[in-house]
């Protein structure tokens, strides 16, 4: 079966992102961009569905800039075998990218599509189980095992108080958190290969979809600062603040 | 306008949670209606027409909606959606699962984890780990939205006289079945309702040394939480984790052991009325959102807390 995985390129998790001056937005430029975590993890699940046998291909599907290609390059440096760009610069909230990819899936056929839970920059948690009502197909979201036996997925979920595991008719979709599994390193011989595996682009126009944005930004702030706390010299001084200055114990 | 809220529960039991979307239906403005959907669940129903606030409780009650499975829980909210100009779901991990589900079926954008109402179609949200807060304004007919709990109050939940009256229930969509649940002990305060917050990270060591945080959650009666890499390392629970891809707190106080204070971990807990770090590393960036910061060892800092408390 094939298997998709649906990748962003995002502001690397370790940069402190600024507000920019006249409130437009965050400062991008010149940032450090990677694969969304989540998305890692869901490339390496695929990746290792694929070296159990219970995958035949895993296609990684982009969706934005032309420099979403080196996304999907480190995708497929993962264990990827192709990749396709959804190319376009236009400003893409979820239900646009949900629409972009059941067109893929439209053409493609995958019998499972894996997705990161959400993307660490706009924090939406939204794609996979709006892709998941666009194809009317069951999901799995938040998920920290992911077993395939034939026709069905026994998938264990973390959900708030613990975990529960739901079976899923194929086709489906599964949304990767944290604990799934560790991605493997990528290393020079796989980066060297992969950039010989085909990567297509196609445009939102191509797959007829209208990207127009539904949510207008009015403006982008920073949070309120925190006014700077005290250093304690011991215990005694701690538990007589919290006591008699803060009042909360 | 009406606004419909998703009750969160247990089939037995109303989640506090659905309290806080409640308030946030309130900042809009308009009727408010709750929609039960489980099995067996009466009781629910019950409890949220009595919420203060509330204008009318739907209770939709069948075998096929008691585990809260996305499928069947969108398919029930979407049988009654064009009744309302606004759906508020709470951001817990059911609330995430289906409200997109509802969206894309109505085709609207989904605004997530909203933090404060400016009008009845603007809302505030956090994006980038809550380094910055986002003025989102939405033309769509109806609104789909997760609720941050900890960004409002909750409503009483004593008060109300609401109605309740009983929907027919969608049919099964027989795409998913319930297989079943861990349920992770835990005697002490919901993490996300508690006043108190109790959490340790890395620089616990190990999961036995988790353990003598214990004894100062039960003196303060707070709940225990935990960084991503203290879970990540086995030493706490997943469900304990704080933080962007954990749980979202804002208790009166939060107090950080051993934890070195990543993006991630802040983005979970900086909303804190007051917080407290304890760390050995002066250099640590915990103590630049701490109100009170101890750099000592927690291994002597700890026990020495609980004497004195």
């Amino acid at each position: 079966m094939k298997v998709l995985v649906p990748v962003k390129r995002v502001v690397d998790y370790n940069v402190k992102v600024r507000v920019k001056s006249d409130q437009s937005g965050v400062d991008i430029a010149n940032v450090k961009m990677s694969m969304n975590p989540f998305d890692e993890i869901a490339i390496e699940e695929a990746t290792r569905l694929k070296e159990k046998g219970a995958a035949s291909e895993v296609i990684a599907v982009s969706c934005g800039v032309a420099q979403c290609q080196e996304t999907l390059r480190t995708a497929m440096a993962i264990g990827a075998d192709r990749a396709v760009l959804v190319q376009t610069d236009a400003d893409l909230q979820p239900l646009a990218v949900a629409k972009l990819l059941k067109a893929v899936v439209d053409k493609e056929q995958p019998r499972l599509v894996i997705l990161g839970k959400q993307a660490i920059d706009d924090d939406a948690n939204q794609t996979g189980q709006m892709l998941a009502a666009l194809l009317d197909w069951p999901q799995a979201t938040f998920a920290s095992k992911v077993e395939i036996a034939g026709d069905t997925a026994t998938v264990t979920r973390e959900v708030d108080g613990g975990l529960e595991t739901l079976s899923l008719k194929l086709p489906a979709i599964v949304t990767t958190d944290l604990r799934l599994n560790e991605p493997r390193y990528v290393t020079l011989p796989n980066i060297m290969k992969a950039k010989k595996k085909t990567l297509d682009t196609v445009t939102p126009e191509d797959l007829g979809v209208d990207v127009a944005p539904r949510l207008k930004t009015l403006k982008v702030s920073e949070p309120p600062a925190r006014s700077a706390g005290i250093t304690v010299p011991d215990v005694a001084t701690l538990v007589e603040k919290l006591k008699n200055e803060a009042k909360v114990i | 306008m009406t606004i419909l809220v998703i009750a969160e529960h247990d089939n037995v039991q109303l989640k506090g949670a659905t309290l806080n979307a409640v308030a946030a239906a309130a900042k809009i403005g308009g009727d408010v209606h709750v929609l039960v959907a489980g099995s067996g669940a009466q009781a629910v129903a019950d409890q949220a027409a009595q919420i203060a606030g509330v204008a009318k409780v739907l209770l939709a009650d069948a075998p096929q909606l008691a585990d809260g499975l996305a499928e069947n829980l969108a398919a029930q909210v979407l049988a009654v959606a064009q009744n309302y100009g606004h759906i508020l779901f709470a951001s817990t991990a059911s609330g995430k699962n289906v409200a997109p589900r509802v969206a894309a079926r109505l085709d609207v954008a989904q605004i997530s984890d909203i933090i404060a109402v400016d009008s009845p179609d603007t809302f505030q949200r956090p994006i980038y780990a809550g380094n910055a807060i986002a003025t989102v304004q939405s033309a769509d007919a109806v609104k789909v939205i997760t609720v941050r709990t900890t960004g409002f109050d909750p409503v009483a939940a004593q008060g109300g006289q609401a109605a309740v009256e009983t929907l027919a229930a969608v049919a099964d969509s027989g795409l998913t079945s319930f297989v079943g649940r861990e349920v992770a002990k835990n005697d002490r305060p919901e993490l996300t309702a508690a006043k108190i917050v109790v959490s340790g990270g890395r620089g616990m060591g190990s999961a036995e040394n988790f353990k003598i945080l214990d004894p100062l959650a039960d003196k303060l009666g707070a709940a225990l939480g935990a960084s991503r890499a203290a879970v990540d390392a086995g030493y706490a629970p997943n469900d304990w984790q704080v933080g962007q891809t954990g749980k979202i707190v804002a208790p009166q106080l939060y107090v950080a052991i051993g934890i070195s204070g990543a993006i991630q971990h802040l983005a979970g807990m900086k909303d804190s009325k007051v917080i407290v770090a304890i760390n050995k590393d002066a250099e640590a960036p915990i103590f630049g959102v701490a109100d009170y910061g101890l750099v000592a060892d927690l291994f002597q800092a700890v026990p020495e807390l609980v004497n004195a408390l």
